[in-house]
């Protein structure tokens, strides 16, 4: 007996739908992480959804402190994605914005299903392994990998890593003072400038230091502030998304 | 636009300072990391259970203060209370002047009476006042202040101690520790012998037995407690324990989260002045229980800061203090805790801007001994005080929210973000000092979205 080609596919495990929260950063600077988030979330056999009428999450007036400029961000944003899907940010940042800083601003909503990019991908698609078929050459890389602080809030620990780990050619390599902060924190970056920069110098020197040759991390804003000191003191480090390593494995 | 206090003092601490701040916070960091998990079988189970009994405290700190009182009395222990900072350095000076009018005075460290400004009220009593914790004392011959709360002069390299012990004429010179330590210990013995009043700190007061506790590992608190005929011991209220029961948890607690050690080398039980049958000890004991400000902090949405064991884990964990030093706090209590615990003592309106001295990375609460949610308070604290204009920052964020409040002003910004972002304008300046611009990398996902479907 032969299956019809339409009841097959209604037979196949339904493709998750998440929706793609961009980040202000990546809308503005690093649109190759979106594009590099997609590749990724669509390689993993998600259906990936983008509203474009979205903007902010609206954390940088939130940690200012001018939370009604916050609230006015917020709302919108919560009526965009609150529509069911998981929303998947490459930010952890964004993510525990939407997670913890919300129910902050508005202590009656409920939770919203915001995922951090790798939180996604290993613990709610159980992927353990990248890429999911063996494609190309790996391309060596040294990776000192920077945890983003705001993956603290929302619990990431090292899942990043983890996925990374698996990467084909991919070294991870440690150094000194981990789990420092970079030294970013928004605005904190520009009003508290000697603070910042002497706090991401302290992180850089101890990356250099481990031989690394690539710094990635999982957060746009930790590695712009970073970016923006190792192009000033041209220091030898190649900056990299988290994303952009996990699609560049699959696209050689 | 002027930088923030934190900010403008912390360009004038030298890159040595910096640098001792730094190899030993994160010396004393890695310390605790590996002591609390070897001393709790769960860490977060403990400091769970610890949160959870200095939460009870608070709410019933009236009721148990008043037990303490009752015990130490029946212990022999006068008690006093002081609403006041100024109230408190009365009472003490008080008591100084009717037991040794002009006399010398030995110093434990205690963070309750650097609160308070102790020395200056004392001194200008007419009263010599000597700090026999090593670091104080360093920190008082140097007139210098203290930058942390359990290492007061963390921001010192032994080289600069060496130059003042030189300079007061306690000995040769030397950099060697322990030839240090012998020089002030020679110094500070001649102050013990002579002095009629002690003064201490208190760590924890049982409420159920009347008993005080110091915990300390130089010994000055043992000879500063005894050995004079007047204890004078200043307490916040907070520092009450309802059990003796609670103490095994509390006291290795503090010691792993502040030095990484199983205990301090000196744990004192005081329960009361020189009996008559013992040939030593003082013969007044006195406890002065100090709010200024805690019963108001308690009523508001900052209480959980009063559970504060003052460890100074979150110090060592911080980068803003690891990099600014705890002088550019301008406050006895610098850091994580300082930014939570002085705006919420001494008002929004004076402090509220010690909150944004913070880059919000959460290391504070991870190291937390009784989980005090401090990233948290830190972003109230900014709503409180922005509501509160004290802190502005000349970003424009209501023009911010209007932009990112429809989709069409967004993307007609995202698309002037090139022009602007030649515009001259603070923010720019302070990130381009260091860093370079960032400018857009690659496509516009936008583009390549729509492109695609």
């Amino acid at each position: 007996m032969s299956v019809a080609p339409r009841e097959l596919e209604s037979l196949a495990p339904k493709k998750p739908r998440v929706r793609l929260m961009l980040t202000c950063l990546c809308d503005a600077y690093f649109g190759e992480i979106g594009i590099a988030t997609v590749k990724v979330l669509e390689h993993a056999g998600c259906e990936v959804l983008f509203d474009e009428r979205q903007t902010c999450c609206g954390q940088p007036p939130f940690n200012a402190g001018d939370w009604d400029s916050a609230r006015t961000v917020a709302d919108r944003t919560v009526e965009l994605f609150r529509t069911g899907e998981p929303i998947i940010v490459p930010s952890g940042s964004c993510t525990a914005m939407l997670r913890e800083g919300y129910p902050m601003l508005f202590p009656k909503l409920g939770r919203l299903p915001a995922f951090e990019l790798s939180e996604y991908l290993v613990r709610e698609l159980g992927i353990n392994s990248w890429p999911r078929r063996p494609l190309g050459n790996p391309k060596p890389m040294k990776i000192a990998f920077h945890r983003a602080c705001h993956g603290r809030s929302i619990g990431l620990g090292d899942v990043q890593e983890f996925l990374l780990a698996t990467v084909p050619g991919v070294e991870l390599v440690r150094f000194d003072q981990e789990e420092q902060c970079c030294g970013f924190g928004g605005a904190f970056s520009a009003t508290f400038t000697k603070v910042s920069a002497g706090i991401g110098r302290e992180k850089l020197r101890n990356i250099v230091a481990s031989g690394a040759t690539v710094l990635a991390s999982g957060d746009m804003g930790c590695l712009m502030h970073l970016g923006g000191l190792i192009e000033r003191e041209g220091i030898p480090l190649k900056v990299m998304h988290f994303a952009e390593i996990l699609a560049g494995a699959l696209s050689e | 636009m002027r930088s923030p206090r934190v900010e403008e003092n912390a360009r004038k601490v030298s890159p040595e300072a910096t640098a001792s701040v730094r190899s030993a916070t994160a010396a004393v960091t890695l310390a605790r990391q590996n002591a609390l998990p070897a001393y709790f079988k769960d860490v977060d189970r403990a400091t769970a259970h610890a949160a959870a009994i200095k939460d009870y405290v608070l709410d019933n700190l009236g009721s148990l203060l008043e037990q303490l009182e009752g015990n130490c009395q029946a212990n022999g222990i006068q008690v006093h209370w002081a609403q006041h900072a100024a109230s408190a350095n009365k009472i003490i000076g008080d008591i100084c002047a009717r037991s040794a009018p002009g006399g010398i005075v030995v110093k434990a460290k205690s963070m309750a009476t650097e609160e308070i400004h102790l020395n200056h009220s004392l001194e200008a009593a007419g009263f010599e006042v000597v700090e026999t914790d090593l670091g104080e004392y360093v920190v008082q011959i140097d007139h210098d202040r203290p930058s942390h709360i359990v290492a007061p002069i963390i921001h010192k390299n032994r080289r600069e101690i060496a130059k003042s012990f030189e300079r007061e004429g306690l000995g040769p010179y030397t950099e060697v520790p322990e030839e240090l330590a012998m020089q002030a210990r020679a110094r500070l013995r001649e102050k013990f012998q002579s002095a009629e009043i002690g003064i201490s700190g208190v760590n924890f007061a049982v409420a159920e037995s009347g008993r005080l506790v110091l915990l300390e590992n130089e010994g000055n608190n043992r000879l500063s407690t005894t050995a004079p005929q007047v204890h004078i011991a200043v307490m916040g209220i907070e520092k009450v324990l309802p059990r003796e029961g609670d103490l095994p948890l509390f006291l290795r607690l503090l010691a792993g989260s502040a030095t990484g050690q199983k205990l301090g080398s000196y744990v004192h039980f005081i329960s009361g002045p020189r009996r008559p049958d013992e040939i030593d000890g003082p013969r007044d004991v006195h406890l002065v229980l100090l709010d200024n400000g805690r019963t108001q902090v308690m009523a508001g949405k900052y209480k959980e800061i009063l559970r504060c064991i003052r460890c100074g884990a979150c110090q060592n964990v911080c980068p803003v203090y690891r990099e600014a030093s705890g002088h550019a706090y301008g406050h006895v209590y610098a850091g994580p805790i300082g930014a939570v615990l002085a705006p919420a003592l001494e008002g929004v309106e004076k402090l509220g801007d010690l909150a944004k001295a913070s880059t919000l990375c959460g290391a504070c609460q991870e190291a937390c001994p009784v989980q005090i949610p401090i990233p948290r308070m830190l972003l109230e604290l900014r709503d409180d005080a922005y509501r509160a204009g004290v802190i502005h920052e000349g970003i424009p964020w209501g023009a911010f929210a209007f932009a990112a409040s429809s989709s069409w002003r967004w993307r007609a910004g995202l698309k002037m973000l090139p022009v602007a972002s030649t515009a001259p304008n603070p923010l720019k300046k302070g990130w381009t000092d260091s860093r370079a611009m960032p400018s857009r990398v690659g496509r516009s996902f936008r583009r390549w979205w729509n492109e695609r479907s």
